[in-house]
């Protein structure tokens, strides 16, 4: 081993000078989330499960089209959660309650991605293949993408769904927030511009905000009073407000806490400017050096 | 002292070598199967579960169980306890071969197998898997060269091509002087370098999870879970290197090497001691006791874990009538290893649950296939390597 004194000092000093240039400090973890993004706000006591939204995310984002439901909501009796082929998907859900004729009355849940506003996946991407844009699209860029599916094990919502069968250049697929269109001017997302019954409200994420506490406010007892998005892991850019509680429609009941935060926190503490390898780099060196010393060893030779 | 590792020049053809074999087709043709079908052709992963076996085991726990490589080489060559040189060979062997398979088995898991190289320029510092990545990449680089001069003491001035191939004697013949040279200079480099992206990505493994809290069963979820990762792998790379020496030198008739393992062992019940008080420490200050009466299948997976692969073999290894018994030493540490290895299974697969779908998950035959076949492989080289380059220590007739 060819580990001398003044090779070991002439290493050291040298990595030691390239951390000194950089400033030191690792900073506390702050939320990358743009200021004002776009959003959708989902009224689910407006939807009346037409399924439109469906065909007009298949035709925009050029999917297969969705399943046709010819008879009467056989659709409707399996609830289906979004795949490769398909962004976005109703389900119909039971709250209870009957209308005039004493049929149970349903709700109807659009899903698709939620576009976080700190996104788990986005932190999570090895490459950066995901990146969650000013106007508030988490976006997908296929180039970047070596598909180790980290970022759905990522989501907290279940949303990225993976071409499984492609052998070769499989695909992580999810809702694009029509990132093409809603970055032109006036521009809407393809469900928000079918939806027959305005259930689907595109706009800036705050003005949203503001809108659905006023629907719940204006409207005692219509609503629940929560606004799904406002607050689960940091905030979505699509909102929800229900007449039934969340919790009974399949969402997520999820912390306010951005997923991110703690993994970005320990990884940006133990290792900015890698200064914690570097002091262990030293700290063997040493030892290494002092053991060297203590019992030289004629025998100990390279070669492990 | 005297030891001197040398190739065991034995015959290669046995039959367990032909069970490897058939272990070896079975994998191979699911590769095959996976690279014209597609993951989901061969595998039981979905959107719920996207990370399975291969991740879980080939992955991570080979990771894990790699860890007798750097834990080595910092005792050695570090800390300059040269009794267990002979233990360091064998143990870089089955780390390079084992990163070797690690990364193997990410080019079957990851959907765009060729574009592996991609991190490389695009980077996401936020992202873990980045890090762990990196880290595993160069690490595998460190072990090829501290692995040269095994290869350059057996072959150095002894290249002899068969036939035409004989012109390129003369210049493999310089290349492996030339890489010798270079990596004897930088062995120091190579060795510390070795230990410090051990210990990083090591680490790391154990946050990946983080990023999913809603996911992770609270018994695994823990802020702590880096350092948890980290310390059991200090705690499985001793008992792994006691595990395969045990294995090996049963198998080919060797020295038991008992006078190594048995010191070796002394210091895997500190480190298996400071797990266990940080696994145990951890479930009590966050209340995740709760848990543990509940009956499912994931507090049974924890208590098994604590129990047999922990508190068991911390127990046995305490005592010095086991340390110094081959059989002894021999079930601890396979219990230690086992333990560990379940850790990570359990994290990785286990503990995780979809938040929206059931995804009740086991793996289908294609994707045991695959990790059987890579396993059998890994031994297969293993078996290769000590044949006929020097590795292991000789048979003391032969050497005495």
């Amino acid at each position: 081993m060819q580990l001398t004194r003044r090779n070991f000092f002439k290493f050291m000093g040298a990595t030691g000078a390239s951390v000194a240039v950089l400033p030191s400090s690792a900073q506390a973890w702050q939320s990358k989330a743009p200021p004002d993004p776009y959003g959708c706000l989902v009224d689910l006591t407006r939807c009346n499960g037409c399924r439109k939204c469906e065909d007009a995310c298949s035709t925009v984002n050029e999917l297969p089209p969705p399943i046709k439901d010819v008879c009467d909501c056989t659709v409707f009796e399996k609830k289906r959660r979004p795949d490769e082929n398909a962004f976005t998907v109703v389900n119909r859900y039971f709250s209870g309650k009957l209308d005039e004729l004493d049929k149970p009355l349903p709700v109807f849940v659009k899903i698709q991605c939620m576009h976080c506003q700190d996104p788990a996946c986005v932190s999570a991407c090895i490459v950066g293949a995901l990146t969650k844009k000013e106007n508030g699209a988490v976006h997908y860029d296929v180039s970047k993408c070596i598909g180790c599916r980290y970022c759905m094990v990522a989501c907290p919502f279940e949303i990225p769904a993976y071409e499984y069968h492609d052998p070769i250049t499989p695909r992580v697929r999810k809702c694009t927030f029509c990132f093409d269109r809603i970055s032109k001017d006036g521009g809407l997302p393809g469900c928000a511009t079918i939806c027959p019954v305005e259930a689907i409200t595109f706009g800036k994420r705050n003005t949203l905000l503001e809108l659905a506490k006023k629907r719940i406010k204006d409207n005692p007892g219509k609503y629940v009073d929560h606004v799904y998005g406002e607050k689960e892991v940091g905030g979505t850019s699509w909102l929800y407000v229900s007449s039934l509680p969340f919790s009974k429609l399949n969402f997520p009941q999820l912390p306010e806490k951005p997923s991110p935060k703690l993994s970005e926190t320990i990884q940006h503490s133990l290792f900015s400017y890698l200064w914690s390898p570097i002091l262990l780099f030293g700290l063997l060196g040493g030892i290494m050096y002092k053991s060297k010393k203590k019992n030289d060893n004629p025998q100990d030779k390279g070669g492990a | 002292m005297n030891h001197k590792a040398s190739p065991l020049n034995r015959k290669f053809w046995t039959p367990g070598v032909f069970v490897m074999l058939v272990f070896m087709i079975a994998g191979f043709v699911s590769i095959i199967a996976r690279f014209t079908g597609g993951i989901g052709y061969v595998s039981n992963l979905s959107t719920a579960r996207p990370w399975g076996l291969w991740v879980g085991v080939d992955v991570a726990t080979g990771v894990a169980l790699a860890a007798g490589g750097f834990t080595t080489a910092a005792l050695a060559h570090i800390f300059g306890c040269h009794s267990y040189e002979p233990i360091i060979r064998p143990a870089l062997l089955t780390a390079m071969l084992g990163y070797t398979f690690v990364v193997l088995g990410l080019m079957v898991d990851i959907g765009r197998s060729w574009a592996i190289w991609k991190p490389i320029f695009f980077w996401n510092t936020n992202s873990v898997l980045f890090e762990v990545a990196m880290c595993v990449m160069i690490y595998l680089h460190v072990l090829y060269f501290e692995f040269i001069p095994i290869v350059a003491e057996q072959f150095k001035n002894k290249v002899r091509l068969p036939g035409p191939l004989a012109l390129l004697n003369a210049p493999i013949d310089l290349f492996l002087k030339i890489a010798d040279a270079v990596a004897g200079k930088i062995m120091w480099i190579l060795i510390i370098l070795g230990v410090v992206l051990s210990c990083m990505h090591q680490s790391s493994l154990g946050s990946l999870m983080l990023v999913a809290p809603t996911k992770i069963h609270p018994l695994w979820y823990t802020p702590i879970l880096p350092l948890l990762f980290l310390t059991s792998a200090f705690a499985v790379g001793y008992p792994m290197v006691v595990f395969e020496t045990t294995l090996v030198t049963s198998s080919f008739k060797l020295n038991s090497e008992m006078s190594i393992l048995t010191p070796l062992t002394r210091i895997t019940t500190f480190v298996l001691g400071l797990y266990m008080l940080l696994k145990l420490g951890d479930m009590f200050i966050r209340g995740t006791y709760v848990y543990l009466l509940d009956g499912t299948y994931q507090t049974n997976s924890f208590i098994i874990e604590m129990m047999f692969g922990i508190i068991v073999p911390w127990l046995m290894l305490v005592s010095k009538k086991v340390r110094q018994s081959r059989k002894g030493v021999f079930i601890a540490a396979t219990m230690i290893v086992f333990g560990v290895a379940l850790n990570r299974i359990n994290v990785f697969i286990v503990g995780y649950t979809s938040p929206v779908s059931e995804s009740g998950y086991f793996p289908s035959v294609g994707e045991i296939f695959v990790t059987l076949g890579l396993i059998a492989t890994l031994m297969f080289v293993y078996r290769f390597v000590v044949t006929f380059l020097p590795v292991l220590q000789a048979p003391k007739e032969v050497s005495s």
